[in-house]
């Protein structure tokens, strides 16, 4: 049969689809998002993004409990949100298949931390298969459904950035015709109160011995002989990388790691000279074979940030690869805030306030860079409502403290800090930045746009409302490109004894379909001031005199520098097909 | 084990996902194994992005280390030199003549660097204007089909096969601007009418 190119995350819909799961629902999180927005494209699946992964985990537990096969996606720190439903699922066991899809970041390309899931699972001990590549995330959750209504237990599938937005060949097969298991009333298997839960451990013990069981003579776990001298266990992307910079070596790859196969180690220990383990992030494979009596070869890889296979090579004694001089001087280029988004306007404004702000998890996070510098802190989502007040209670701060969340954060996290600052008759200040859509993650819907995950419509949540709900005093919404306007009402509000909430409102620039007339610097009148510089857009520089000049390509025409210059020196022209703006 | 190593490179937006989309396709359809490797989220909100395509027999790693990639294709200038640890000594170099300053450039924080397509020379570049030949092609938006086409010179895939796949991969009614896109890119190297 023909094979498909498919990224993991493709293939892991195209698995769930075909082990007939009926829901997919989760909280978009990179890398795991194109997971949800590809297995909604399959008849016979309903999706549903959650507003967070805690009440993603819950509907999925619900799903199963009545029977129906599910998958609930996330990324690494989402499982901290949804660790709560998971430890205990791992008690109730399932009806339908119930699966998580988790996806680590390695070298934090688009993440807060890094974090190893494979520690929740032995928390929470429920069994975790590791694809190493887009056919074995195809396979392994078809297998992960089995084994989760087979052993009565949750599954976690773990995926790794590489193998999640990495594409490889896939080999695709039929939908499974899986019906629903009855409903059952099981209040001894459901309801987890002290004495139900102290028998359902009994399950979890006996399921664990199961497992480990199992994975001893499970096709997920692969002994490989090669030359014997050196026997490498390894997992997930790690895998390819051995393959490729130790050709030669020996491999146990561990598809089901945990609970690990302890016999199954031993027995590959026993057949070669040396033991090396060769993992990413945390080492649990390490430290648990070195357990089992096991002399490892120190081979210094390090413990944090992604393997390749080069490292793996050199590692074990390759010389480097001739590499070409280096250009030296290239300035960094970080991400930054589109031209013409509306977040710019807000931490412009924000900024004449010299407020203290506490961040959130966003694109607005990149307000935090020069020139705006518009964010003092950033921990996990919603945290900037929770951190404000406590950066008012600390009471050693004389400047306005405001805290910033965007609209789909806020409703994951920040309605019930706010409900906190209300109840603790906090008098601070929250601002929503309400651009009508999850951005950085690439536009998917939540309760705040009603926008459905098919783009369907859907209820819109009424964020005014919900504020003054909550216990906000004063709830005001500006438009972040009018900055006077904006400005007045920040002064306003942090200026008050009371509770307010300020929505900023305009929807991201990604998603404005009609084209605006671009501006563009008059030469005559600019005095090279600077103060258009200081929004940081990217379609405004300066020319070799000092002048400013605006990229008329780059250009959206949203208006903001018009605003900010005090000679009337930028001006609206017509369209241009002149790349590089008159440069 | 023979394995052909790309790395486009450029900045966010510019098109490299849907340009190594279309290489990879090309290296499936002529019976090649295939590992693409990509990096979303934050770093496309303008930052540097860059995409591996691996092609041959079997492939294990969809990542490329440093002196590994036998083709870099730049989409940018300042680009091309960050990833120029990618390519190997004697791989083929192919820059697009566009530099785009980063913000720490356009705020004034840090300058602007000298003497890169100079250093890019040096290594071997093959420059050309991928807007410029885009626009001629009758779409602004195919300059990274364009630089696929001048990649393509030095890639052992037939033409037939680039054409097909960039018509099941772009728009519609820009399959026609797409494939003269293409052409463009192709023949400018060919013809040696983009080098420095």
């Amino acid at each position: 049969m023909a094979r498909t190119l498919m990224s993991g995350n493709e293939a892991v819909a195209r698995g769930a689809w075909e082990a007939g799961v009926a829901i997919g629902v989760g909280y978009p999180g990179t890398p795991s998002t194109e997971v949800l927005e590809n297995l909604v494209k399959y008849d016979g699946v309903r999706c549903e993004w959650a507003p967070n992964e805690k009440v993603a985990a819950e509907v999925a537990g619900g799903v199963s409990l009545g029977g129906v096969r599910t998958l609930v996606t996330m990324k690494h720190v989402g499982l901290n949100v949804a660790a709560d439903a998971l430890y205990s699922q791992s008690y109730t066991g399932v009806t339908g298949g119930l699966v998580y899809l988790v996806a680590d970041d390695p070298g934090m390309h688009s993440s807060q931390n890094e974090q190893d899931t494979r520690n929740h699972a032995v928390g929470s001990r429920v069994p975790v298969l590791e694809p190493s590549d887009s056919q074995e995330a195809l396979t392994f959750v078809r297998r992960a459904f089995e084994l989760s209504e087979r052993f009565d237990v949750p599954v976690i599938v773990r995926m790794t950035t590489r193998v999640s937005h990495g594409k490889g060949l896939v080999e695709q097969g039929e939908r499974q015709d899986v019906p629903a298991r009855a409903y059952e009333r099981d209040v001894r298997k459901h309801v987890m109160m002290p004495g139900n839960a102290r028998l359902r451990q009994r399950h979890v013990n006996a399921r664990e011995t199961d497992l480990v069981s199992y994975g001893a003579a499970a096709e997920e776990n692969r002994v490989e002989i090669r030359d014997t001298s050196l026997g490498v266990i390894t997992s997930g992307i790690a895998y390819q990388y051995v393959r490729e910079g130790l050709p030669e070596a020996s491999t146990l790859k561990l598809g089901l790691t945990v609970p690990l196969p302890e016999s199954l180690i031993l027995e590959f220990a026993s057949k070669v000279d040396a033991v090396a383990v060769i993992e990413e992030l945390d080492p649990y494979l390490s430290l648990r074979v070195r357990a089992l009596g096991i002399e490892l070869v120190e081979h210094g890889l390090p413990r944090s940030g992604e393997l390749s296979p080069r490292l793996v090579a050199e590692a074990f004694g390759s010389d480097p690869l001739p590499v070409r001089d280096e250009v030296q001087g290239l300035p960094p280029r970080p991400p930054l805030l589109c031209p013409g988004c509306p977040h710019r306007g807000l931490f412009y404004s924000l900024g004449k306030i010299r407020a203290v702000v506490t961040g959130d998890i966003g694109c607005y996070t990149l307000g935090s860079l020069p020139p705006l510098s518009g964010m003092d802190s950033c921990v996990c989502m919603g945290a900037s409502i929770g951190m404000a007040h406590g950066v008012d209670l600390a009471g050693s701060v004389d400047r306005p403290i405001v805290a910033v969340i965007g609209d789909s954060t806020f409703a994951h996290s920040g309605i019930t800090g706010l409900l906190h600052m209300a109840y603790a008759g906090s008098t601070g200040t929250v601002i929503i930045l309400d651009n009508r859509t999850t951005a950085m993650t690439g536009h998917q819907g939540n309760p705040v746009n009603g926008v459905f995950i098919d783009g369907s419509a859907a209820p819109e949540l009424d964020l005014e409302v919900l504020s003054r709900a909550v216990g906000a005093t004063s709830v005001r919404t500006v438009d972040p490109h009018e900055l006077d306007a904006t400005l007045t009402v920040l002064r306003e509000e942090t200026a008050t004894d009371h509770l307010s909430v300020i929505i900023s409102k305009a929807p991201c620039a990604l998603l404005i379909k009609e084209e605006k007339d671009p501006y563009a610097v008059d030469e005559e009148l600019c005095t090279k001031c600077g103060a258009c510089i200081r929004l940081g857009c990217p379609a405004i520089s300066r020319d070799e005199s000092g002048r400013a000049v605006i990229d008329t390509a780059t250009c959206v025409g949203c208006g903001q520098c018009v605003q900010v210059c005090r000679f009337d020196a930028i001006v609206r022209v017509g369209p241009s097909c002149d790349f590089g703006g008159g440069r | 084990m023979s394995i052909t190593t790309v790395v486009l490179a450029g900045v966010g937006g510019q098109g490299t996902i849907l340009a190594g989309d279309v290489l990879a396709k090309v290296a499936v359809a002529e019976g090649h194994d295939v590992k693409l490797s990509e990096v979303h989220g934050m770093a496309q909100r303008g930052g540097s992005v860059e995409t591996f395509v691996r092609f041959g027999e079997r492939v294990f790693s969809p990542v490329v280390d440093r002196g590994a990639a036998d083709h870099l294709i730049a989409f940018e200038v300042t680009e091309a030199a960050r990833t120029l640890r990618y390519l190997r000594p004697g791989g083929a170099l192919v820059v697009n003549r566009r530099t785009m300053a980063s913000l720490p450039v356009l705020i004034g924080d840090v300058e602007p660097p000298v003497g890169v397509e100079e250093a890019l020379g040096r290594e071997g570049a093959i420059f050309l204007d991928a807007e410029a030949l885009a626009c001629e092609a009758g779409s602004p938006r195919s300059a990274n089909i364009v630089l696929m086409g001048a990649a393509s010179y030095a890639l052992p895939f037939e033409t037939a096969t680039w054409e097909r796949v960039i018509g099941e991969r772009v728009p519609a009614k820009t399959v026609e601007a797409n494939v003269r896109a293409f052409h463009l890119g192709r023949d400018a190297c060919a013809e040696g009418a983009c080098a420095l």
